[in-house]
């Protein structure tokens, strides 16, 4: 795709330094923290609700070992997949939580993030559903607003799925248990905590594919530029 | 569409393989297991020194209680032991101590105990929970004397791990003293099963299940863990790079 330059296209300013730095750092901690988690989980590769969980124990999901080409390393090793799943997380959480203050600053979040009242409503939700499932995409400078779906999965992923997968991660530590016990009382259990941090890894995986598959159907070249750059060409309005 | 699976998968491949290679570098893998450092530090950081490991309810108990590493020494030294009910069996505590113990398990049993009803978490992700009775390891260092440089605590097992290598496992004195860290010789109220490190195990709870050392044999109080082992505190920590400070 990637429109042909019309004279009266123009380039803007996208997406804030701040924003870029911060999608190409996690895109990559991320993918780190999802491949070395498969090679952990492959260590014990049963799932359990509640306190406790071993081979004894009724296990709600049991799964085959995860092939080599999507784990790190690509060879079962336990202690490898550890420590890159460790040296990134605290990364990860860090930039996360720079990110979030610097959004709240900047207003980041309350222009471009926040719901506003008159999007809020059955119909417009309807007609961002319709929109999408007939890829009627914005154009002129309604692109350059985030529709309501947008907005929602955005939201999820940033306030809800990433926050989730961190505090699930610590309260499988022994140490931070000592430490913070409220988080063993908050998601009702280590073994608890390890299905929900696994589920909430697979939700952010499917997030990835519908992310992914949105800018190939939404002018690639465009996004990708727009992301990288912060530039993205904005053509004229079609009726 | 540029993108097809395919590539993506060529890509995703190559991103994996990149980064394996790059964990074959000497100074990478330096960086990346440093990560271990921060951990112990927040983690210390952040726990008051005698923060308790979360105790559970009787009914909370795992109804079996997996065993974690080595099932049986079966050495032979180990062998006469148990056929003799662990009665010619003596805790040799050693080092930089004012004074070295032998200490029998009928004697160990005497002293002041602890129980408590605590998750244990494998390295692997599983968890069982079981109630430990025990002594306080504090209460073995004081009658024996801990000297003023001594910085940590050497656990020696009876289990050959291969090649006449036996299992150890170390602790710091932050963990030694901390009142949830015992010499366990009973769980589940039943003196401790071959599998699960009979006659005597080290429970130090804010740690995964690797740090807690079956069949002891030995507690050595050493100012440094160079000269043990290849020198990294434990058994998995020489032989595959596991962390040290097991707290996550």
């Amino acid at each position: 795709m990637g429109s042909t330059a019309d004279s009266a296209d123009r380039m803007v300013r996208r997406h804030r330094l701040s924003t870029r730095l911060w999608h190409g750092l996690n895109a990559l901690l991320l993918y780190i923290l999802f491949t070395s988690g498969l090679g952990i989980f492959n260590a014990h590769p049963r799932l359990y609700w509640g306190q406790y969980g071993a081979n004894f124990d009724h296990g709600w999901l049991e799964l085959d070992r995860f092939p080599g080409w999507i784990t790190l390393p690509g060879h079962y090793s336990l202690a490898l997949s550890r420590h890159w799943h460790l040296a990134a997380a605290p990364l990860f959480a860090f930039t996360l939580l720079a990110y979030m203050i610097w959004s709240l600053a900047n207003r980041h979040i309350v222009r471009d993030l926040a719901f506003r009242c008159e999007e809020l409503t059955l119909r417009h939700l309807w007609q961002d559903i319709s929109d999408h499932a007939r890829l009627r995409f914005p154009t002129g400078e309604a692109v350059l607003r985030y529709g309501l779906l947008q907005k929602a999965s955005y939201v999820g992923v940033i306030f809800v799925a990433l926050p989730l997968i961190i505090l699930t991660g610590l309260t499988m530590s022994p140490g931070m248990n000592a430490a913070w016990p409220w988080l063993v009382d908050l998601f009702g259990g280590r073994q608890s905590a390890r299905s929900i941090h696994f589920i909430t890894a697979f939700a952010l995986a499917a997030f990835f594919l519908v992310h992914i598959l949105m800018v190939l159907l939404s002018g690639p070249v465009n996004q990708i530029r727009a992301i990288i750059t912060g530039r993205y060409r904005l053509s004229q309005d079609r009726p | 569409m540029i993108l097809t699976r395919r590539t993506l998968l060529l890509g995703a491949t190559a991103t994996l393989a990149g980064c394996d290679r790059l964990a074959r570098d000497e100074r990478f893998r330096e960086a990346l297991f440093s990560a271990e450092n921060f951990h112990k530090w927040a983690q210390r950081g952040l726990m008051a020194p005698d923060a308790l490991a979360r105790e559970f309810r009787p009914d909370q108990i795992s109804p079996i209680f997996r065993a974690n590493g080595t099932a049986n020494p079966d050495t032979p030294a180990y062998k006469a032991l148990w056929r003799g009910g662990f009665a010619d069996w003596r805790l040799q505590v050693t080092g930089l101590v004012a004074r070295d113990l032998s200490l029998s398990l009928a004697q160990l049993r005497s002293l002041p105990h602890r129980e408590q009803i605590t998750r244990h978490d494998c390295v692997e992700g599983w968890s069982a929970i079981g109630k430990w009775r025990g002594v306080p390891l504090k209460t073995i260092l004081d009658g024996a004397g801990l000297k003023s440089r001594a910085r940590y605590i050497v656990f020696r097992c009876a289990d050959d791990m291969g090649g006449g290598r036996p299992y150890y496992e170390s602790i710091d004195l932050a963990d030694a003293f901390h009142p949830q860290t015992i010499l366990a010789f009973a769980l589940n109220d039943r003196p401790l099963s071959v599998a699960n490190g009979a006659p005597l195990r080290l429970r130090v709870e804010r740690q995964l299940g690797y740090k807690q050392a079956k069949y002891l044999m030995g507690i050595e109080a050493v100012d440094s863990l160079a000269t043990i082992g290849k020198g990294k505190g434990g058994f998995w920590e020489d032989h595959a790079d596991y962390d040290w400070y097991a707290g996550i």
